[in-house]
């Protein structure tokens, strides 16, 4: 069902930010693997590391 | 299928055999058929194993039958999570991905021999640990904490588990790659699989954390490793055990709009919103892995309310618009269907003789009420306390994981056999109850074990008498009978999904071949009497006159709020204050 795309490039550009965010796959996986690597796993392997050890 | 039916066209300089589907007019992949098969397949034996142990878990728990000894209750309760909750979900969320990338955008799979290999070293890992669990030196349950250690098979197995999936995830993405180049979509790809998408982010965030976890403790227990931390291993293995939950909800949010739309035609409100809602589970969901670490000490305030309050919030916050707008698309469909009197018509005459619908609604509707609003209490910092490793938390999860995600896949399983296993479902007088069935026990499982939770019983805990304990403690009688109630409902929930197995297995080995002539037929009661485009193509609803909808969300809401506040003043209760 291969359908002709009549979209000419300038087309693309008026698509908005939010909808070319949605529909790339890899930008989505980036963001989706980087904010909890930050947010949850380094930020919380930072405050481990640094808690005292006991003596 | 015969392959004279099929027939070959070139993709991408790739030769693929292609059958058209009669229902949907879809071209469907062989290759990817056979692995959408092999995975539901591999998926439905290790429910009925796991479904199996989790019966003995529950009559174990239950005072006045207390079935195992104690050594066999902790190994079966480790086996039971490990085959629910592992390797039944993530089989079946494998035949989802594949399923909504190759047949969804009429797109050859990616690589169908990578995904071979995924399925084995899926299969493979899923054995070896079952045979670890089941030698008995392995149950450390399905958190597996250090310092209690399995053996070095339990772990090893996970880890081929976890890579093949990984595998599988980046065909899945690899099949999007392909079908963008060649153009076998137009404009955005459909809602479901942008659900599937997230759900696969999703997995490959889980899947790094559980081999940076997963890959030491390996070691550790072979004895090349000294020592784990074990505030260390729990932050990093709850980056993969809450966020492969959130797999499960994105999932199966996906399969419910899937089968709204089949089953009565349900075009999402909004792309634009629901997709947001999705793009809320990317970003913020698996920031919610902090509320399992609420209790310790030695992680700052700020980190546990940054992940669970804020980001916690925001991820809910996609939780309550696809709640919203699944309901609304399945009643503007239903108002296009031509329900249109009062409030509820369309709810009235929905297909609910239809299992999938019945599943899917069903599904829904516990997953928001018990699932829901337990989890935002359990994961507020505050009044977590009152409820944190009581029975309060299986009963929260077996609502959201059970009730919902469970029961989601059941129901998609009555539209997989007729559309990909080409099998008509046998004994539907019986499948037209089974959803039911199942919600029911599963709504007792989940409810009573909450209660228990309530009064403050212990979860995985052999016995709640203290018989044998050096100080006594009795808890109070009510506590005795909630787990004889849970006892009772996990007989229902098994007889439920034992249908669900009879039958599944039954259509695949008896079921009457679907042709084209009875493809819909097969489906269940629909009220449009075909299979609508919606599932395949980008598109809104374009109305928002849904009254039904809103009284069932102002409904919601006011239980939610009540009970969340019932729980602060439980709290205030627990601390006097001044
Ligand atoms: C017939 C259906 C089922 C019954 C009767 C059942 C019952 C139970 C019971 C009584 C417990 C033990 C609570 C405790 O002592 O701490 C348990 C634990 C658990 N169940 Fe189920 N369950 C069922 C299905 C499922 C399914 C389908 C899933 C996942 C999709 C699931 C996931 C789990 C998990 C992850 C645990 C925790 C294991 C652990 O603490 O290590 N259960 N279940
Ligand atoms: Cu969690």
């Amino acid at each position: 069902m291969a359908t002709k795309t009549k979209e000419p490039e300038a087309a693309s550009e008026r698509i908005p930010p939010m909808q070319r965010l949605l529909d790339n796959p890899f930008l989505l996986l980036f963001l989706g693997v980087t904010m909890p690597t930050v947010l949850y796993l380094m930020w919380g392997l930072m405050e481990i590391t640094q808690i005292p050890i006991a003596e | 299928m015969s392959i004279a039916e099929s027939h070959s066209g070139i993709i991408g300089g790739i030769a693929a055999r292609f059958r058209t589907c009669p229902a949907t007019g879809l071209q469907i992949d062989l290759a990817a058929e056979r692995l959408i098969k092999a995975n539901a397949v591999a998926a439905v034996v290790f429910l009925l194993v796991g479904g199996v142990f989790g019966l003995l878990v529950a009559l174990t728990r239950w005072p006045a039958v207390h079935l195992l000894p104690a050594d066999m209750f902790y190994l079966v309760l480790t086996a039971h999570g490990l085959d629910v909750l592992l390797l039944w979900i993530l089989f079946f969320e494998m035949a989802v991905l594949y399923f909504a990338s190759a047949v969804l955008l009429n797109c050859r799979l990616a690589a169908p021999r990578f995904a071979w290999l995924a399925f084995i070293l899926m299969l493979v890992g899923g054995v070896l640990t079952n045979i670890a669990v089941l030698q008995g030196d392995s149950s450390v349950m399905f958190t597996s904490y250090v310092p209690m250690q399995a053996s070095p098979n339990f772990y090893l197995g996970l880890i081929l588990f976890a890579v093949g999936a990984l595998i599988g995830c980046l065909v899945f993405l690899g099949t999007l790659v392909i079908a963008k180049e060649e153009k076998t979509y137009e404009g955005s790809i459909p809602l479901v699989t942008f659900g599937a998408l997230t759900a696969c982010i999703i997995a490959i965030f889980t899947i790094a954390s559980g081999a940076i976890i997963l890959i030491p403790t390996w070691l550790w227990s072979l004895g090349y490793i000294s020592h784990i931390d074990t505030l260390m291993y729990k932050l990093i293995w709850w980056g993969m055990g809450h966020s492969s939950q959130q797999i499960n909800v994105a999932a199966h949010v996906a399969v419910w709009y899937a089968i709204a739309a089949i089953t009565v035609g349900a075009k999402p409100l909004s792309e634009k919103v629901s997709r947001t809602a999705f793009l809320m589970y990317i970003l913020f969901l698996q920031l919610a892995s902090a509320h399992h670490l609420l209790v310790e000490p030695g992680i700052s305030a700020e980190w546990k309310v940054f992940n669970t309050s804020y980001a916690m919030y925001l991820a809910v916050l996609g939780s309550l618009i696809h709640g919203m707008t699944v309901p609304g698309a399945i009643e503007a469909a239903q108002r296009r269907n031509g329900f249109v009197n009062g409030a509820f018509e369309w709810l009235r005459k929905a297909p609910w003789g239809n299992p999938a619908f019945a599943g899917m609604f069903l599904s829904l509707v516990l997953f928001g009420f018990l699932g829901g609003i337990s989890g935002v209490v359990l994961g507020t910092e505050q009044i977590n306390i009152l409820m944190h490793n009581t029975l309060y938390v299986p009963g929260h999860f077996h609502a959201t994981v059970v009730a919902g995600t469970t029961l989601a896949f059941m129901a998609l399983t009555y539209l997989v056999l007729p559309l990909i296993f080409q099998r008509k479902v046998i004994l539907p007088g019986l499948a037209k109850w089974q959803p039911y069935l199942f919600a029911i026990g599963v709504s007792g499982i989940s409810l009573f074990m909450m209660g228990a939770g309530t009064l403050g019983v212990s979860r995985r805990h052999w016995d709640i008498t203290f018989s044998d304990a050096a100080l006594s403690f009795d808890y109070p009688s009510a506590a005795f009978l909630m787990l004889g109630l849970n006892g009772l409902s996990a007989i229902l929930a098994a007889v439920g999904g034992g249908l669900y197995i009879v039958i599944t297995v039954g259509s695949l080995l008896f079921g009457e071949k679907v042709t084209a002539d009875n493809v819909v037929e097969a489906l269940g009661p629909m009220p449009t009497r075909k299979v609508s485009e919606a599932v395949k193509e980008y598109g809104n609803a374009g109305t928002f006159h849904l009254p039904g909808t809103y009284i069932l969300v102002a409904v919601f809401f006011t239980a939610f709020v009540l009970y969340y506040f019932v729980n602060w003043k439980y709290v205030s209760d627990l601390w006097p204050m001044g």
